[in-house]
This record gives C-alpha cells, sequence and structure tokens, in this order.
C-alpha cells in the first residue's frame, strides 16, 4: 500500500491561496509560539512506549485507567521543568502549547484536575503562608491532587451543598463528615484512585452557626501505601459516555479531622477560638471560575479545529455518486451540502479562538483591577463568561457532531476519533456550570441592564446596544456585516424587552417574582443566546478587521471570507428573529442567502488549507479519516487490524456458544 | 433504605396524574389484548436471568464484550425458540426481541444476530426464486445457519452503483467468481460479519459475457460449519471500536477469487442462465422493497428509543431538586423548572406523533406492497420519497430528542449507567446508516421537484404533495389563522413555497448556463431544507389527523390529555419555524406573541401529567436500565450502586500506584 499523499489532498494543497504557515503562527499566537509547541510535541513523542500499540478502546475499563497513569507520569515527568518555566498567571492564557497531551491520553488524564483545578485553587485561595507550604509540593508533584465540589445531589446550586466541615475549638481542627447519600462528592476528576490530596468544599459551622461553602485542604490517601485514611470513602463513579480515563470519582467523610490551617484562608478565616471573620467580597471567588470558563471557550475553538481538519481531508479523498454520467464520481467535498456542514464549522473556531482571547484579556484587566479593589467590572465579567460558557460549549457540541455525521458510517468508527472529541465537548455543556443556569445568570444581567437602559443610567460596554435600541429603534437594514452585527443586537435587545415584559405581565397575573421569572425562563434564554450571539458576531468580525491591517492581503481576505460566511450562516440561522426585530426584508434573505452560496464556493478551494493551518499533527489528532497524509482506507484497514478480535481466525466464542446452539438446532 | 419503597417525589407525582395510565398503555400497544401478550413475553424472557451482569459490559474489554453479547444472544434465541415450539407462534416474538425494546434489556449495545433476522431472511424472502427459498430459509430460521447482508464497502456507501466487488460468471463451470479488485471494494460494516456469521447475502457488480449488469444479490458460505474457519479466499475481520452498538460485531469481508455456484445468485428478479445468458427483472424498482420496509421499521425504533430516553429524564426531574428560588421554600422539583418542561414535553410529544405516523407509514406501505403484488407499481415513487424523508427527519429528530434529554439530567446523565448515552449510540448510527440523511432528503426533493412542474402543468398530484396544487391556486396569501389547522396550513404554505423557490432558483442557474446537476447542487442546501419542510407539514398533518381518529373512542380525560400534545407540538414547531412562516404566510408579530404564550400555557397544563405520560410508554426497569430513569426513583442508590460494580472500586489501591504513581511523586521514575 502507498504511503504517499493521497493525490486529491496534494491537489487542494495546490490550489490554496494563501500561506499557512502565516496563519499557523496567527493561531498559535506567533511564531515563537509555534515553534515552542513543536519543541513540546517532540519532547513528548520522544519518549519511549508513549504510543499504544493496541488502541486504548479495546482495553478493559480497568487496563485502560493503569494504562493512562503510566502513559501521564511519563509524560509529566518530562514536560515537568517546562511546565515550572511557565508558572506564572500567564499560563493560563489560552494557548495550543499542551494539547499534546491530548493526543496521548485521548480521553482525559486522570491528572487533568491536578493543573486544571487544584493548583489554581492554592493559587487563588490559599493564604500566602498556606501557598508556600502546599504550592511548591503541587507543582512538582510530590503531592497529586484534585478539587471536589458537586456532589451525587447537589450540582449548579452551590448553597445547596450538605458536605459539612464543623470547627472543634478544644482541638482546633474541623470535621468532615457527609450526613446523607446524597452529600457524598461526585464526579471530581482523578479522584477515584490517583489523588492523594483534594480540595473539598464544605458547608462551614463553627460556635455552632453555619457560614457557607468553603474550600478546605485534605489529604485523602497515606502517602507511602496510597490506602484511603481511616474515614474516607473514596472510589469511582463507573463509566462514562467519554472522559473514560479521567478517573472520576466518590468521596464520603465520616467524622474526619484535619487540621485548621488546612481551610484555605486567602479570603475568609476561622480563627482558633472558632470565631469567623468574613472575606471583604463573596464577589472573590469568582475568579477561578471565570478561568475556567475562558478555558472552555478556548477548548472548544480547538476541539471544533480538529474535528473540522478530520471531516474536511475526508471530504477531500471520498469520492461519492454520480451526478453526471460521463464523468467520475466527486470528492464530496464538492457538494454543496457538505461545504454547507464544514465551513460554519471552521469559521466558528476562529470565532471563538478569538472570541476567547478577548474575553481571557477583558479577565486579566479585570483581575488587575481587582488587585486594587476594584470590583465594579466583576458582574460585567461574570454575565458574558456565563453566556459565552454555555453558547460555545453547546455550538461546539453541534460542530462536531455534524463533522462526524458529514463523514458517514465512517465517523461513528471511534478510529475517526470523532465520537471521543465529541465526548469531550459535549460534557463541557453540562459541567462547570449547566447550560441553561448558565443562560439564565446571564439573564438577570440583562434584565437589570435593561432596566438601567429604560431609566436612562449609564450602560457597561456589552450592553450598551440596548440604549442604542431604545432611541433609534428604526434603524434600517443594510447587508453588510456591521448591519448584520445591528440586527442582532436589535434581535438581543427586542428579546430582552420581550422577557422583561413577559415577566410583569406575570407578575400583574398575580405571581410573584420569582415565579413569574420562571414563567418567563423560556424566553430569558433565547434572550440571553441572541445577546451572546451579537456579542460573539461583533467580536469576531471587528478582530478580524484589526488583525486584517497586519497580515498579508491573501491571509486577510480569506479570514474575512471566514467572518462573513459567519455572520451571514447566522443571518440565515435566525432569519425568523432578524424579521421579528430588525427591518430586514424577505428580499434581504433571499440576497443573504445568495451570498451564502457565493461564499461557500469562494472559500471551498482553501478549505483544506485552512484545516491544514489549525496544524493539528496526526499524534493528536488520531483519527484514520483525518491524517495529513489522507491515507483514509488503509489507516481504517491498519486500526482494525489492531483489534485483538482479528488476532485469530476463529473466536472462542464458536465453540463455547454458537456450535453447541447451531448443532442443538441440527437435531 | 428500603428496596421496594418508591421516592415520595415520584409516588405524589402518580398520585395527581388526571387520566388513567393503563388506558394509555393499551392504546399504545394496539389494545389489552396486545398488552397481555406483550408482558407475557417479557416475563418469559426475563425470567430466564439472561440480562442479569455481574459486572456490567461496559467494563469489560472489546474481545470480551463480543464474547458475552454471543453468549447473550444464544441464550437469547434458545429461549425464543422455545417460546415458538411451545406456542406455534407467528413473528411477534422475533419482533419483540430484535426491536429497541425487550432485545435491548439483553443486549444493550447491540446483538451479532440482528442481520441474520433484519437483513439475512428477509433479503432470502424477497429476492431468493421459490426454489432457493425452499433450499435456504428453512436452515435460515432454525439457525442451522447464520447470515448476515454485506452491500456497503469500505469507500462506497450511499452511492449503490459505485460499489465495486464483482461477481464473473463463469459458465465453463456455472460458477460465479466473486473478486474484491482493491482496498476500498472490501465490504465494511455488515453487522455479525466479522467473527458471527458463516453465510452472507453479498452485492456485487454482475459479469457475465464480458458485460456489466449491475449490482445483484449472491449468497455465500463464508465460514466452513464445523470449524468455522473462514473458508479459502475470504478475508474476514472485525472494523474495530464504534461509538454504539459494540456488540454488533460489525465486519470487514473481502474476496480472492472466491468461486460459488450459479445457483447462488438470488434470482427471484434477474436470472444467468446457464449459458451466462442474462435475464433482466420485469422492474428494476421491485428491489425497493425492503429497503423501504427496512426505512419504515426505522421510524418505529425511533420512538422506541426516544420514548426511553425522555422517561428516564422526566422521572429523573421528579426525582431531583436544584436551587432555591425563594429563600423560605425547600429546593423545588427541577421539573418545575419551565425550561425543563420545555426541555422534556416536547420529548413525550413527539413519541406519539412519530408513532402514529409509522403505524400510518405502515399502512401505505402494506396498501403499496399489495398492489405491487398486482403489478400496480404507480404509488411506488411517492412511498419512496415519503420513506426517505421520514427516516431522514425522524433519525435526526430522535437523536436530537435524546441528546436533549440526557443533558437535560445534568452531568449524571453522562454517566453510562443512566444508559442515555447508549441509547444516544444506537439513535445517531440510524442518521448514517440506511441512506444517509442528507442523501434521502434529496432524493425525496427530486419527488417534490417533479410534482412542483405536475402542479404547474395542471395535473393531478399524489396525496401527500396535493397541498402543492392548493397552495398554488390562490393568488394572494390567505390572513393567518392561529390555529392547529391554520398552523398546519401554514406548514403545507412554507414546504409549497421553498420548493417553489428551488425550482426558480434551479431554473435561474440553468439561465446562466449552469448544467441541471450543477445547478441541482448550488440549491441543494435550499432542497434539503424544502425537503424537510414538506415533512414537517406531513408530520404535523398526519399527527393531528390521527389523532382526532383516535381520541373519538378514548375516556375524555385522555382525549384531553394527547389533544394537549398535539396542541403542544404543532405550536412548538410553529415557534421552531418562525423565520419560515414570516416568509411564506401572513402570520403577524402578534400571532407569535399568542403562539408563544400558548405554548408556556400548554407546559403549565401538560405538567402535572408529566410522569403518568411516561409511565404510560411502560417500560420496565429491565429494558431501561437505567439508575436514573427506574419506576421507583432511588435514583442517587442506584447511581451508587451501580459505581460499586466497577472492578476499581474492588481493591483499595489500584496496581498502579505502586509501578507508575509512587516512584513518579518521589521522584525515582
Amino acid at each position: 500500500m502507498s504511503k504517499e499523499v493521497n493525490p486529491d489532498l496534494v491537489k487542494e494543497r495546490k490550489a490554496c491561496t494563501f500561506n499557512v504557515t502565516e496563519l499557523v503562527h496567527i493561531i498559535d499566537g506567533g511564531e515563537q509560539a509555534t515553534k515552542e509547541r513543536k519543541e513540546v510535541e517532540e519532547m513528548v513523542l520522544q519518549i519511549k512506549d508513549i504510543r499504544d500499540k493496541v488502541p486504548e478502546e479495546y482495553l478493559s475499563h480497568k487496563e485502560r485507567y493503569e494504562n493512562a497513569v503510566r502513559k501521564t507520569v511519563l509524560m509529566v515527568e518530562v514536560l515537568k521543568e517546562h511546565a515550572l518555566r511557565h508558572s506564572s498567571f500567564d499560563a493560563y492564557k489560552p494557548s495550543n502549547m499542551y494539547r499534546i497531551q491530548s493526543g496521548i491520553v485521548k480521553d482525559i488524564s486522570p491528572f487533568m484536575l491536578h493543573m486544571g483545578m487544584f493548583v489554581p485553587t492554592i493559587f487563588g485561595q490559599a493564604s500566602p503562608e498556606q501557598m508556600s507550604e502546599w504550592l511548591p509540593k503541587a507543582l512538582s508533584l510530590q503531592i497529586v491532587g484534585t478539587y471536589a465540589q458537586t456532589e451525587l445531589g447537589h450540582g449548579t446550586f452551590l448553597r445547596g451543598l450538605e458536605t459539612t466541615a464543623t470547627y472543634d475549638p478544644k482541638t482546633e481542627e474541623f470535621i468532615i463528615n457527609s450526613p446523607t447519600i446524597t452529600s457524598y462528592k461526585w464526579w471530581p476528576g482523578g479522584l477515584a484512585q490517583t489523588a492523594n490530596h483534594c480540595i473539598v468544599v464544605a458547608q462551614l459551622y463553627s460556635k455552632g452557626q453555619c457560614y457557607g461553602v468553603h474550600p478546605f485542604f485534605v489529604q485523602i490517601r497515606d502517602l507511602e501505601t496510597h490506602v484511603p485514611l481511616p474515614g474516607v470513602k473514596v472510589g469511582e463513579i463507573g463509566p462514562k459516555l467519554g472522559f473514560q480515563t479521567a478517573n472520576n470519582g466518590f468521596l464520603g467523610f465520616q467524622n474526619f479531622r484535619i487540621p485548621r490551617n488546612c481551610m484555605l484562608m486567602k479570603n475568609s478565616q476561622v480563627l482558633k477560638d472558632g470565631t469567623y471573620v468574613k472575606s471583604k467580597s463573596d464577589k472573590l471567588t469568582y475568579g477561578t471560575m471565570v478561568l475556567i470558563r475562558v478555558m472552555i471557550v478556548a477548548d472548544a475553538a480547538y476541539e471544533i479545529g480538529r474535528a473540522a481538519t478530520i471531516a474536511v481531508r475526508y471530504s477531500a479523498v471520498r469520492h461519492q455518486s454520480k451526478p453526471k454520467p460521463d464523468q467520475p464520481e466527486p470528492q464530496i467535498i464538492d457538494y454543496v451540502t457538505q461545504q454547507h456542514k464544514l465551513f460554519i464549522a471552521i469559521a466558528t473556531s476562529h470565532a471563538f479562538r478569538i472570541t476567547g482571547t478577548w474575553l481571557w484579556d477583558t479577565y486579566s484587566k479585570v483581575v488587575a483591577d481587582l488587585g486594587q479593589g476594584k470590583l465594579d467590572q466583576l458582574p460585567e465579567l461574570h454575565a458574558i463568561a456565563c453566556c459565552l460558557k454555555a453558547v460555545c460549549s453547546r455550538d461546539a457540541s453541534a460542530c462536531v457532531e455534524q463533522c462526524r455525521l458529514a463523514c458517514g458510517g465512517h465517523g461513528f468508527m471511534l478510529s475517526s476519533n470523532l465520537p471521543i472529541i465529541y465526548g469531550l465537548v459535549t460534557a463541557t455543556v453540562t459541567y462547570e456550570g449547566e447550560y441553561t443556569v448558565m443562560m439564565l445568570q446571564t439573564a438577570r444581567y440583562l434584565v437589570k441592564a435593561w432596566k438601567q437602559a429604560v431609566d436612562g443610567t449609564a450602560l457597561t460596554p456589552t450592553v450598551a446596544y440596548l440604549l442604542n435600541y431604545l432611541n433609534n429603534s428604526g434603524r434600517k437594514w443594510d447587508n453588510t456585516p456591521e448591519g448584520i452585527i445591528a440586527g442582532f443586537q436589535a434581535v438581543a435587545a427586542g428579546k430582552i424587552k420581550e422577557a422583561y415584559e413577559a415577566i410583569q405581565r406575570h407578575q400583574k397575573e398575580g405571581h410573584d417574582y420569582e415565579d413569574s421569572w420562571n414563567l418567563a425562563s423560556v424566553q430569558l434564554v433565547n434572550a440571553s443566546d441572541a445577546h451572546c450571539r451579537a456579542i460573539l458576531c461583533e467580536v469576531f468580525f471587528t478582530e478580524v478587521q484589526k488583525l486584517s491591517s497586519t497580515i498579508s492581503a491573501p491571509l486577510a481576505l480569506v479570514l474575512q471570507q471566514l467572518a462573513e460566511l459567519y455572520l451571514t450562516y447566522w443571518t440565515l440561522e435566525k432569519g425568523g428573529d432578524l424579521l421579528v426585530h430588525s427591518s430586514i426584508t424577505k428580499n434581504d434573505l433571499v440576497w443573504q442567502r445568495q451570498r451564502y452560496e457565493q461564499l461557500l464556493a469562494v472559500i471551498r478551494p482553501n478549505a483544506v488549507g485552512l484545516v491544514d493551518s489549525f496544524d493539528v499533527r496526526d499524534e493528536i489528532l488520531n483519527s484514520t479519516l483525518g491524517a495529513y497524509d489522507g491515507r483514509v482506507y488503509e489507516r481504517l484497514f491498519e486500526e482494525a487490524m489492531k483489534s485483538p478480535l482479528n488476532q485469530e481466525p476463529v473466536n472462542s466464542s464458536f465453540h463455547k456458544y454458537i456450535k453447541p446452539f447451531i448443532e442443538k438446532s441440527k437435531l | 433504605m428500603s428496596k421496594t419503597k418508591v421516592n415520595d417525589d415520584l409516588q405524589r407525582e402518580r398520585d395527581k396524574c388526571t387520566f388513567n395510565v393503563t388506558e394509555l398503555i393499551n392504546i399504545i400497544d394496539g389494545g389489552i389484548q396486545k398488552t397481555e401478550e406483550r408482558k407475557k413475553q417479557e416475563d418469559m424472557v426475563l425470567k430466564e436471568g439472561i440480562h442479569l451482569e455481574q459486572v456490567p459490559s461496559e467494563y469489560l474489554s472489546h474481545k470480551e464484550k463480543y464474547e458475552l453479547a454471543v453468549k447473550k444472544a444464544c441464550l437469547l434465541f434458545k429461549v425464543i425458540r422455545r417460546m415458538q415450539e411451545e406456542e406455534n407462534a407467528g413473528m411477534e416474538n422475533y419482533r419483540a426481541v430484535l426491536g429497541g425494546k425487550l432485545g435491548s434489556a439483553i443486549l444493550q449495545d447491540g446483538s451479532p444476530l440482528t442481520l441474520h433476522y433484519v437483513m439475512f431472511i428477509p433479503t432470502l424472502m424477497g429476492q431468493a426464486s421459490v426454489e432457493q427459498q425452499v433450499h435456504w430459509i428453512g436452515r435460515a430460521f432454525d439457525l442451522n445457519i447464520i447470515g448476515t447482508y454485506a452491500q456497503t464497502e469500505l469507500g462506497h456507501g450511499t452511492f449503490i452503483r459505485g460499489l465495486e466487488t464483482t461477481a464473473t460468471y463463469d459458465p465453463k463451470t456455472k460458477e460465479f467468481v466473486l473478486h474484491s479488485p482493491t482496498l476500498t471494494s472490501y465490504k465494511w460494516w455488515p453487522g455479525g460479519l466479522a467473527h458471527t456469521a458463516n453465510y452472507c447475502i453479498v452485492m456485487a457488480q454482475l459479469y457475465t459475457k464480458g458485460q456489466c449488469h449491475g449490482i445483484h444479490p449472491f449468497i455465500v458460505q463464508l465460514r466452513d460449519e464445523e470449524t468455522h474457519m473462514p473458508l479459502k479466499g475470504i478475508k474476514i475481520g472485525e472494523i474495530g471500536v464504534k461509538l454504539g452498538m459494540n456488540g454488533t460485531n460489525n465486519g470487514f469481508l473481502g474476496f480472492e477469487q472466491v468461486r460459488i455456484p450459479r445457483e447462488h445468485m438470488l434470482m427471484k428478479n434477474s436470472k444467468v442462465l446457464e449459458d451466462g445468458t442474462y435475464v433482466n427483472s420485469p422492474s428494476s424498482k421491485l428491489a425497493y422493497g425492503t429497503m423501504m420496509f427496512v426505512r419504515v421499521v426505522l421510524v418505529t425504533d425511533m420512538c422506541n428509543y426516544m420514548a426511553k430516553a425522555v422517561t428516564i429524564a422526566m422521572r429523573y426531574s421528579a426525582v431531583r431538586r436544584q436551587s432555591q428560588p425563594k429563600p423560605n421554600e425547600p429546593e423545588p422539583q427541577i421539573l418545575d423548572y419551565l425550561t425543563q418542561q420545555h426541555k422534556l414535553l416536547i420529548g413525550v410529544a413527539s413519541v406519539h406523533a412519530f408513532r402514529l405516523n409509522a403505524d400510518w407509514l405502515w399502512n401505505m406501505y402494506n396498501n403499496v406492497t399489495a398492489e405491487l403484488d398486482a403489478g400496480d407499481l404507480e404509488r411506488l415513487p411517492e412511498l419512496h420519497a415519503l420513506s426517505c424523508c421520514l427516516k431522514a427527519v425522524s433519525t435526526a429528530d430522535a437523536a436530537e430528542c435524546v441528546e436533549r434529554c440526557r443533558l437535560a439530567c445534568g452531568g449524571h446523565g453522562y454517566m453510562l449507567s443512566s444508559n442515555l448515552p447508549s441509547t444516544y449510540g444506537l439513535t445517531t448510527a440510524a442518521c448514517t446508516y440506511e441512506g444517509e440523511n442528507t442523501v434521502l432528503l434529496l432524493q425525496t426533493a427530486r419527488y417534490l421537484v417533479k410534482a412542483w412542474q405536475q402542479a404547474i402543468g395542471g395535473h393531478t398530484l399524489t396525496p401527500t404533495v396535493s397541498y402543492i396544487a392548493t397552495v398554488n391556486s390562490g393568488r394572494r396569501l390567505p390572513p393567518w389563522e392561529n390555529t392547529i389547522e391554520g398552523i398546519i396550513t401554514g406548514f403545507q404554505r412554507v414546504a409549497a413555497g421553498k420548493i417553489g423557490l428551488c425550482v426558480s432558483n434551479i431554473e435561474k442557474r440553468q439561465k446562466t448556463g449552469l448544467s441541471y446537476e450543477d445547478a441541482w447542487n448550488i440549491t441543494s442546501v435550499q432542497l434539503a431544507s424544502a425537503s424537510e419542510a414538506h415533512c414537517r407539514a406531513i408530520l404535523l398533518y398526519t399527527y393531528y389527523t390521527e389523532t382526532e381518529k383516535l381520541v373519538e373512542t378514548v375516556s375524555p380525560a385522555l382525549k384531553h390529555v394527547l389533544v394537549q400534545l398535539v396542541d403542544l407540538y404543532v405550536v412548538y414547531w410553529a415557534l421552531q419555524r418562525l423565520g419560515d412562516l414570516l416568509r411564506f404566510t401572513s402570520i403577524s408579530e402578534k400571532d407569535i406573541d399568542e403562539l408563544q404564550k400558548w405554548y408556556e400555557d400548554l407546559l403549565t397544563k401538560l405538567r402535572p401529567n408529566a410522569v403518568g405520560l411516561v409511565d404510560a410508554f411502560d417500560i420496565r426497569d429491565e429494558i431501561l436500565r437505567s439508575a436514573l430513569g427506574a419506576y421507583d426513583g432511588r435514583v442517587y442508590e442506584r447511581l451508587m450502586e451501580e459505581a460499586m460494580k466497577s472492578p476499581l472500586n474492588a481493591e483499595p489501591v489500584n496496581s498502579s500506584f505502586h509501578k507508575y504513581l509512587k516512584p513518579f511523586m518521589q521522584g525515582k521514575l
């Protein structure tokens, strides 16, 4: 079998009109970042036995976990120093530097929450003394930690947690307890068999009074033997749709005692005698939460990029049907329905990456202000981060699934890697704040902003469009990107207004505010969604405009086409909303439809170049359908041949079950 | 914790249900008698205990999963065989264990024997000559031989004419020579093919006397009946792990000049005579039969999957409590949140909508096949068009519905023990198999474009597209009516409007010099959307009219609820498709406001019956297999019990600690 690059892909790459390397650098955040990323990738790939001979999907659940631990420690050992050099605040800026890890452990490492939550929480919530004691150990991985908040019966609603930490001034200890089955911690990654430490979020009781949930630093296993400490009940929660090697666990406590100084005391404190000292602002703990949401937006961009790479390359290699009798079967990427499914994914990846960076910049500014005691921008940041987390995770799931289905049956094969990517992405819809709950949190902010707008109070930047809408609601539609953005802002404003009025109507009918809110909540979610779409469109378009002046003309043109495609796609998707809330006409929609079809046609020659620019190497892509060389069918076959079932011509079950069964019927 | 006690919240929900659940169960089953038969069947199969697992199969390796699936499949069909002997029953027992219900209690991730019954035997019945049937069908029914059906190839799916496997007739030995000339010609996907089946129907390009006559079915022995070793020239194995259906043993198959007797070509329709002469079948349309049958059955399967998912999510939402909107009150059941009702109640309505549409399509299928047998082919194209778009829309809607139910359960829906992920796997697979959805929508679009042209030409249209003529006859848009009938008419206008736009776009593009096929391609996003709109109009119309008929004979309390569900379904889709309605009908913003209020009002009205409605799907716990959805609502206890079955939880410290983790943490790796 030939090892050469598939000729269709060669042809596609020749047809590309822009410099792929230039775009690779932009996506990485500069030439230097690309170089470093590639160095990290090489470092990891050089590790002996780091690649699996038998794909992990064939192993039992237990074997998969053991293999993931093996590979993760080998990898972390090599990356530790590199990572330590980058362990400042900026290390959390979204980047693709360490993506190789998800190539090696495809379905989440059991260490993920160590760097993802354990360390940041110590950073954000431990006092300076606590930090100097715990952080070096954590960063050098002398201890492995995780973060336990969610309980079996309690998720998004933090105040409902049941785990208690009761202060005993006699011994100067907290006593941790899980009073019910629903109070068991449930879900934390790495908690089951991997971590020996854990941040536990529990209801703090002191002097007979409850002070709400606070974080505690708890050792759960013996450092030498790894046996769970007395009073700790810990184990795994079982197999899931994805995250098979994340080692998600449960955790229960029975009168488990920890020293007083294991409460994380940067903000609130409990003194030796049990006196509770409140933190200056309860908003301070928002920080880590927002950070995680920034990462979710950036991850969504990356995973859509992976899925699009696989589906676009496969669609360039796959041929199907014969619309014209005398011509060969066309590449399926030449079908407009296929372009319709895939190009929006490419555009969305760019939209989310750019919005993620924008959100990070906003976040770092707010964090800097927080350091100086300024808290007033926090609510706005929180509101944006909530709806972006929700919408990006949902859109990413839809894009990835669309890419998978666009590969027909072969997308159903795990060797395409698309099902695994879907598992990673769809998990983000419900974790770290469930979709609908997030949307309703943003809606609270929007309703408040609407009231302020009506009262003529000044508005924060991301909702300033409400004033334009109130002052100038008759704006004439125009078929330009700016016109579309204004149109989406009109939709958002219109929906916020409607939802607000619905609440008022329900109140007039005699419902209290919360019941009225609930009765209007389907509309409130829609309003949040419209608000978020307006932000995504505006940020994507304006950032691409800014970028365009600094890059080569051919690339600028392509990025502008992608931004316009994104706007046009959503104009058509939301035609009904625009017809109701803006002055768009039916004829404008016909025009937009034609423009959309034109954009698909102009993007078509660059499709493969665009996904090549995501620069996801084969070892991270892990896909038979998406590899750079396009040897789709050979790779599908090679992967299949790795199946343990294919190592023997007759499986033992034939003699054990089938043959006796058949023979009985012959009698 | 008492094992038998039902969760208080669920009990309260059941107490307040306003209709008789049993009455609805009987309707769904098709009568009291049918319910009894189903329950008896379930009892007989489940009392064998084949479904019980000490360690759930998700924990096993891929190979062990297969071996367990074979074991269970054999035990299951042994029971069925006994039941058949005892009762001399018809096909009902088979259909029950092969469908998405009882069968999935035993083999939740697919069975390696399914294609034997679903494709191998039906193809023999449909395409083998009488003599061939005598020879093969008895053996197949008795499971003396295990078969499957191989059509799709590694490089070729929906486009059947593109298949590469060849069957070349050799008149000297009166044999066909089967051959796989390329890697892309390897058969790829058939269930049970890898290590289970010993026979297979193979679709291949027929060559005789140097000429190609297109694809035809052949029956081929793959493995020795005694040793199960692959026969000479047969390259066979499994294709690997998939998103779901990991018990089905999907395989690949290649031939190296494999010879089979001439009589192994299935010759009910076309034939090859001994001297190699090819005799064409009376109609090439006859081969449609099996394909359409499968699509009709698929719509029913989709109902079952949706019913499962919505049962799980609804019961969980009645048990789960969250947040505290009012400071002095307990956390509400999440089912009391309107956003949750919005996600779930449409699921209940969709099950009924697709169920009634499936029944309607089934009747039509039977009528058309009866006409076919009488030589009348006239309604075949219409049935084909209908089954294509209904397959596409029902599978897409079902996948979306199942996924929405899963997400509505928050993180716990992500657990395999909820059974929602594997239900999604089974559902989403149907979006691409048996005709990829976009391809199918475009097939229906061909029919619609033709119908449009007929309407313009003043010809009479077949019943399911006759609305095109009605819509075209009026010059002006009639006033909008905010009623169920008004919305349905609105959807017909949308469909007709979209078809008309497609036709004019294609014509315009042809005038710019494009060929018809290129013009078609550029317009294809719109064509698929027109096809979907047509299907929506049919779904709404059929659901509405069939329910009207149905409720004539039911109790007033139940009638009330069934009508509310129809209203909910119709209004939901109107709100989903506002853009289309605004473009093609005279609906106003005020009408839309009214619809939104109507919708929210319906949610509130249906809320008290939410649990009763899913109880009426009557899916017993062994079939539901869900920690979140069991009848007793012991959600948290079951989640924990399931977790404790994990082999990782059987030991306090996993060996990887000593092997890798400890040396690593101590810097000794």
